[in-house]
């Protein structure tokens, strides 16, 4: 277990320092999954070392939104100014990209051919 | 224990990161035990509840949210480490995932603009501010991205991370049942759809309902997280805001 936590906070921090280092666009956190997603590739061993603690962590992910959830209460005043535009431009938004990204996919899968991708609903 | 006692030993505690910690990982566990009671039902999402369970403590004793986040911070902290953990599931589904690389890709692209530009528009028709406008845009994917993203482009972190997490609760509460009804039921597809949109709240949902939806969204957002650094300070200029 100690072995795996280490293994993602290292990988965390060496994503974070390419970012800085070669001013990168994407997150620190982002690059250091790409990289791990490589080293499990290569390295059997390492998927052992991180299985428990991603587990862990994975089990429990929406826990760690709520602190930042909380920040609300700190923006009550622009949120009852503009409660309507920010509700609308959520819920619309957040329906759109769960459509326009499954039928995306959906369609891609058939053009490709690479079937298998709906099992029902046609 | 005298009145005056009990004054000290919450100002001591009040002050010190242990209490809050603890109260945010209790808010939680009961918003979870709630949800599981009620057969896991999507209305009751344990992050919005334990969000509005803690806003009413901390209303209740008069702290300050910087108070609280002081003890908060070590759970918030782990976002980083669990971006990176979401390796793992992912390498468990490296043939399906070599397989459907390209529709991934489309997917994401389309997703991460559709979120982006439909969010900023329908605020603009209604009369939102540019601030709040710019603060919408990253919503969609992880908080300590997107509030990155935010202050690049001149939005509001803090009010980006507060967005991102109603946007998470909001596919994880519709996400299932809308592509039910869109006839999409291909876990892979599924959990593409909620990972571009609803980032790690999305996932946390994808996961229960199965370990490949769970992973796929895990991609999707990973791959979102990605596009969206890449694609929306282009967008924001496109369409002539910020910058």
């Amino acid at each position: 277990m100690l072995v795996g936590i280490t293994l993602l906070l290292c990988y965390q921090l060496a994503g974070e320092a390419l970012v800085l280092a070669f001013g990168l666009p994407l997150p620190g956190p982002v690059l250091g999954m790409l990289l791990l997603l490589l080293t499990l590739v290569l390295r059997e061993s390492a998927v052992l070392a991180t299985e428990a603690p991603a587990e862990a962590l994975l089990g429990h992910l929406s826990l760690l939104f709520v602190p930042a959830g909380v920040g609300v209460m700190v923006h009550t005043q622009r949120l009852g100014g503009e409660w309507l535009p920010i509700a609308v431009a959520l819920v619309v938004s957040t329906l759109l990209t769960l459509v326009a990204v499954a039928l995306t996919m959906r369609q891609m899968v058939r053009w490709l051919g690479l079937g298998a991708g709906d099992h029902a609903g046609d | 224990m005298p009145v005056t006692d009990l004054g000290r030993i919450w100002v001591y505690l009040a002050a010190s990161p242990l209490l809050w910690l603890s109260v945010t990982l209790l808010a939680y566990l009961l918003a979870h035990a709630l949800y599981r009671r009620t057969g896991e039902n999507p209305l009751l999402n344990p992050v919005a509840v334990a969000v509005a369970l803690l806003i009413a403590v901390l209303v209740a004793t008069d702290t300050a949210y910087a108070t609280y986040f002081e003890g908060a911070q070590f759970v918030h902290f782990l976002l980083g480490p669990a971006t990176v953990a979401l390796a793992v599931p992912l390498y468990r589904q490296r043939g399906r995932l070599r397989r459907l690389w390209l529709p991934i890709a489309a997917a994401v692209v389309v997703g991460v603009g559709v979120a982006a530009v439909s969010a900023m528009v329908s605020a603009h028709l209604l009369g939102a501010s540019v601030e709040t406008m710019l603060s919408l845009a990253p919503k969609s994917v992880t908080a300590p991205v997107a509030m990155g993203i935010s202050e690049k482009i001149g939005g509001l972190p803090s009010l980006t991370a507060v967005l991102v997490v109603a946007t998470g609760i909001l596919g994880a509460v519709t996400g299932t049942r809308l592509l039910g009804w869109c006839g999409v039921r291909d876990d892979a597809i599924r959990g593409i759809a909620m990972g571009v949109t609803s980032h790690g709240i999305g996932t946390a949902r994808a996961f229960q309902v199965s370990p490949t939806m769970g992973a796929f969204s895990g991609l999707g957002m990973a791959l979102s997280a990605f596009a969206t650094a890449l694609l929306v300070p282009w967008l924001v200029r496109m369409l002539g805001l910020g910058g």
